[in-house]
């Protein structure tokens, strides 16, 4: 009989637990991050881990959320999209992470985003470019807190057309995977609604992680198109610039490389001035607007310190997504008149939510795309770096360029108003 | 198509190729001896990209004379083939050969995976370029493009060099001749006295530094990271599978064969580039099933 009692009883008592843990704050709040920790894309999934442990320092050393101390879990997206998806079901379900970040793999995005709605755990993706997430599905629990590709090509089109604007052939070197064919349409769609006469003289989407393009470039040099566009990143861009440069392609024709920020210090003394350069939002460690704010060049001093390099945008990405949660628990918790909120206020609390990261603000709209500011510059030698910088930066409002909620992007591309050349910019020179 | 895009394809391709072939002479030598199909080959190679790019870039860090890069390449080649080839021979393979040829495939397959983490740990993930060599010979003009002396002169000389090399070696040298006879016909070759144990380590190691040599030599032209040496290995099988296992000749016409086809795609059809490769040893395959080059084995009863 007695024993008879005890489950029960304590049954009741793990019950209510549980239901005063709800209100409570919890011991510390935990985040589980995919990212590429091997493979050719650890390019940017490391640099990014090694700023997250920055970032989540000094968030703790500042009191944490709310009070409460933030951690964070990695899964390495190099194993593959199987292993991401099991990862995340164990850290969600068996660990018990309070929010997800994922993922760098714009697959991997598509992949994670049914799986939060499935688990209701709030995911940020907080890297992944693909514009089609949000254009083709709606959720609740999933956000991006930057830009897409959409705004992102655009940007790099509007600058090349307000700088270079009598060029008459293009020819363009992409990755042969999602992103390269992709960020392509995008790219060719604007340019045939704005620009309507100029000629693709050559469309190459060579292997992904090719180590050699002097087929290409041949071909290149004897074509001599007035412009070249390359989206591709990594070991890949390297390899594409330098092979340029060695051949003197960078100097028959213009170079567009809208992810070239992010390989600006490995190229090194190699890369030519005059090189039209973006990195996927406003995304610069020499951002001309905070370079001299104190918790700007306090971090970039404390990154540069631990790694050896400057940030590059997935630093800033990741930046963006710990500023989004932390924005959104504060937020949440105001709305709850101070006591700790439970995991569906949060969720609420980032709609239309507006945060700073080391950029400027981005804003969360109704269909949870961030809206973020677009710079483009050209690259130009600074004695103080060993590595090119950006000079005549523009920054772009990224209200202005990004696909309005609900409308698909290809259309909205084919029918861009003229205004858009005359969108206003602010115009930024390097300050030696 | 325009005369002048076929020189310059032309040129490409055989840039391609001679890379390709260092690589893919190294794989079809140990078949042909050991028959062992070697994955961990893209291993060495890889990792004698990496050796080389460290090395160039410490001679050019150090005010030395620059053209030092050049002896650098083959000491970091030679050097990391004669170690890796010894220490994975002696302490791998050698207690497999008797077993059964899908286990053997299966332990240097992983002793690739072994070896891309040894990349990993000793050079981390971001990719390494050491170009000084390749800026060193600077360009050539032909019909207005200019090419890269390296590639278009220096790689298609050494690899003539190591095939003529080859060829002497094992039809004018005891070693040679030793190694041609357990190709073969490895029972008689035991059976008359040949230490086969011997000749498996000497060509194994030969195998290695072709990989490693191919490796160093394609170091200055390209970034070096991550999954190279997947990529090279892939496509060394693609070439020695249309030329026949162990055709060593074989081998040389087979990568120019498809260095030549993937250069005329890209100006021809960008879009077959990465297939033409694959399509050029499928329809080989399909017509004669041993490769292009291979003697039909003699049954033995």
């Amino acid at each position: 009989m007695h024993r008879c009692l005890k489950l029960p009883v304590a049954l009741a008592l793990i019950l209510s637990a549980g239901t005063a843990a709800a209100a409570d704050k919890p011991e510390t709040l935990t985040i589980g991050i995919t990212g590429f920790l091997s493979g050719p894309a650890s390019v940017f999934g490391e640099p990014a881990r090694a700023a997250s442990e920055i970032l989540l320092d000094d968030l703790n050393r500042a009191g944490g959320i709310g009070g409460v101390p933030v951690t964070a879990i990695w899964v390495d997206e190099g194993a593959g999209g199987e292993h991401v998806l099991s990862e995340y079901r164990r850290l969600v379900q068996d660990v018990g992470v309070d929010a997800m970040f994922a993922s760098i793999s714009s697959g991997n995005c598509k992949k994670v985003a049914p799986l939060a709605e499935d688990l209701r755990i709030l995911n940020i993706m907080w890297d992944c470019g693909t514009q089609k997430i949000f254009e083709e599905n709606s959720y609740r629990y999933v956000f991006r807190t930057q830009a897409n590709a959409t705004p992102e090509m655009l940007s790099t089109l509007l600058y090349l057309l307000k700088t270079r604007p009598d060029f008459e052939t293009i020819a363009v070197v992409n990755q042969d995977y999602a992103w390269g064919r992709d960020s392509w349409h995008i790219f060719s769609t604007a340019l045939r609604r704005l620009k309507p006469g100029v000629r693709v003289v050559a469309e190459l989407f060579p292997k992904f992680g090719a180590p050699d393009f002097s087929t290409e470039i041949s071909r290149l040099l004897a074509l001599r198109p007035d412009v070249i566009l390359s989206t591709s990143w990594g070991g890949d861009l390297d390899n594409f610039v330098r092979q340029s440069v060695q051949r003197g392609l960078t100097e028959r024709s213009t170079f567009v490389l809208p992810l070239m920020e992010s390989s600006l210090q490995r190229i090194g003394p190699d890369m030519p001035e005059g090189v039209i350069v973006g990195g996927r939002g406003d995304h610069y460690f020499l951002h001309p607007e905070f370079r001299d704010d104190d918790a700007f060049a306090a971090f970039v001093e404390r990154y540069h310190a631990a790694t050896g390099e400057y940030p590059i945008y997935p630093v800033f990405h990741i930046a963006q997504a710990l500023a989004a949660l932390q924005g959104a628990y504060e937020r949440a918790i105001a709305g709850n008149d101070g006591a700790w909120p439970d995991r569906e206020q949060v969720v609420d609390a980032m709609e239309g939510l507006e945060f700073r990261g080391l950029g400027r603000t981005v804003r969360i709209r109704d269909d949870h795309q961030g809206v973020e500011d677009q710079m483009i510059g050209v690259t130009r030698r600074d004695p103080a770096y060993g590595f090119a910088v950006m000079d005549h930066m523009m920054i772009f409002p990224g209200a202005e360029i990004t696909t309005p909620a609900g409308m698909d992007s290809t259309a909205w591309l084919e029918n861009l108003p003229e205004s858009i050349l005359e969108i206003p910019v602010e115009t930024y020179r390097h300050a030696e | 198509m325009d005369p002048i895009l076929l020189v310059l394809a032309t040129l490409d391709g055989i840039a391609y190729a001679a890379l390709v072939f260092l690589v893919a002479v190294g794989l079809t030598l140990i078949f042909g001896v050991m028959r062992i199909l070697n994955v961990a080959h893209g291993g060495f190679y890889a990792i004698g990209a990496y050796a080389a790019a460290s090395l160039v870039l410490s001679v050019s860090g150090a005010d030395l004379n620059p053209w030092l890069t050049f002896p650098a390449l083959l000491v970091a080649a030679g050097a990391v083939g004669a170690v890796l080839g010894l220490v994975i021979e002696r302490g791998l393979l050698r207690h497999i050969y008797a077993k059964e040829e899908v286990l053997q495939l299966l332990v240097t397959f992983a002793a690739f995976m072994i070896l891309e983490d040894v990349q990993r740990l000793v050079w981390g993930v971001q990719p390494y370029a050491a170009t000084d060599p390749v800026r060193l010979l600077g360009t050539v003009e032909v019909m207005g493009i200019p090419y890269n002396a390296y590639q278009i002169i220096l790689l298609p000389a050494i690899a003539l060099l190591v095939l003529v090399g080859l060829r002497w070696f094992l039809r004018h040298t005891l070693s040679g001749k030793v190694i041609t006879a357990v190709t073969e016909d490895r029972e008689t070759a035991i059976t008359v006295g040949i230490d086969a144990r011997r000749v498996f380590t000497i060509t194994f190691v030969i195998g290695a530094v072709l990989a490693s040599l191919g490796g160093a030599l394609a170091s200055p032209t390209t970034a070096i990271q991550l999954g190279l040496g997947a990529e090279m290995i892939v496509l060394s099988f693609a070439v020695v599978a249309t030329a026949g296992l162990g055709q060593v000749e074989g081998a040389a016409l087979a990568a120019l064969l498809i260095g030549l086809g993937r250069s005329f795609a890209v100006y021809l059809v960008p879009e077959l580039d990465v297939l033409i490769p694959y399509m050029i040893m499928v329809l080989v395959l399909l017509v004669r099933p041993q490769g292009l080059f291979a003697v039909a084995e003699k049954r033995r009863i």
